[in-house]
């Protein structure tokens, strides 16, 4: 078990109320890991299809291969200290996931283990964070409002500045993920079509927005 | 060998191939050449693994310059450069130019023995941007 922090940072609605200083949310990464890879391989199929509206067609599949790999080392990746954990899976995801998302998911790993602490706080983790996402869009030479995941990642970083609880993260990652369907694509495979990717989520932002609530559920359950 | 090597990454292992072939064909074998290009799983697409391998097998002391397609050929080649690491990840440098004629174009430059700067700079001037 790691302990993700010795204080409230994490109250996900249904779990801890905010505030209550000294509960553990204890982390476990194991399972983190197989809700992450439970919730990619459930949706694989509509990632898939909001892929082939606008991109290429292979998001759902090379997502579904990648958080796979990663969940058949599990117990390996969650015997390293979280950052080591988070940079090994970010690595076993530029491998696998192929793609163009392979690198991006696997910065936005490898990126969050360079920064987070073995016992992060929320301060801690929201700066990580930050600097993840400046990584991934350093990685895309992309900014927020291209229709890409950056237009998931950045709400998420500005829930979890304001102090929102993990439903609340988790409900603006949602929000932000519909956002980007009318806008039109600047990156990516989808920004050939210009103003035809306009009416279609990208895929890569549903996908973050997917993860994103599996974190904050499966933290606030290990609490 | 002493020249900058070259690196072909294209979404497709006919084009890289056919591009390597022709530089072999139109410069020779003076220098370190690689390609690869697919996903791994018999599709389209590029893979960090292959291009780290490619980077290998075209190293060179003097540098390699890695000519590319598409976005996504770019970004997993620059993942690849950033996993290889210091100090080797200082003398490989991504092109933005035209794949097949800045491989030709970077491959001629350096069977001339220039230096890592001017093999990419030569392909770069073929980029419209």
């Amino acid at each position: 078990m790691l302990e993700l922090s010795n204080d409230r940072s994490f109250d996900t609605a249904g779990g801890m109320e905010t505030g209550n200083a000294g509960d553990m949310a204890a982390l476990n990464l194991a399972r983190l890991i197989a809700a992450a890879a439970d919730v990619i391989a459930a949706h694989a199929e509509e990632l898939t299809a909001l892929d082939q509206a606008i991109g290429d067609g292979d998001h759902g599949l090379n997502m579904k291969r990648g958080f796979e790999a990663v969940r058949s080392e599990a117990e390996a990746f969650a015997a390293k200290p979280l950052p080591e954990a988070l940079k090994a899976i970010g690595t076993k995801l530029v491998m696998t996931v192929g793609g163009a998302s392979g690198p991006l998911f696997g910065t936005l790993f490898m990126a969050l283990g360079k920064e987070i602490s073995a016992a992060p706080d929320r301060a801690n983790l929201t700066a990580a964070f930050g600097k993840a996402i400046e990584a991934v869009a350093a990685r895309g030479k992309s900014q927020v409002g291209q229709k890409t995941m950056l237009d998931v990642l950045q709400p998420v970083h500005d829930a979890l500045t304001a102090g929102k609880t993990g439903a609340e993260v988790a409900d603006a990652a949602d929000l932000a993920a519909k956002a980007t369907v009318p806008m039109k694509a600047l990156r990516g495979r989808a920004s050939f079509l210009g103003d035809r990717s306009i009416g279609h989520m990208d895929a890569g932002a549903r996908s973050t927005a997917l993860l994103v609530r599996t974190v904050a559920q499966t933290i606030g359950k290990s609490a | 060998m002493s020249n900058v090597g070259i690196v072909i990454v294209s979404h497709s292992p006919l084009v890289a191939e056919g591009t390597a072939d022709m530089v072999r064909q139109m410069v020779g074998n003076e220098v370190p050449l690689a390609w690869c290009g697919g996903n791994g799983h018999g599709g389209l697409g590029t893979n960090v693994e292959a291009i780290m391998g490619a980077i290998d097998k075209a190293w060179s002391e003097a540098g390699v310059a890695i000519l590319v397609d598409l976005g996504g050929a770019e970004t997993n080649s620059e993942m690849a450069v950033e996993m290889i690491g210091e100090p080797r990840s200082q003398k490989i440098i991504v092109c933005n130019a035209p794949i097949v004629e800045g491989a030709v174009m970077a491959a001629t430059e350096a069977s001339g023995g220039a230096t890592l700067k001017e093999v990419v700079a030569t392909a770069r001037e073929l980029s419209p941007s």
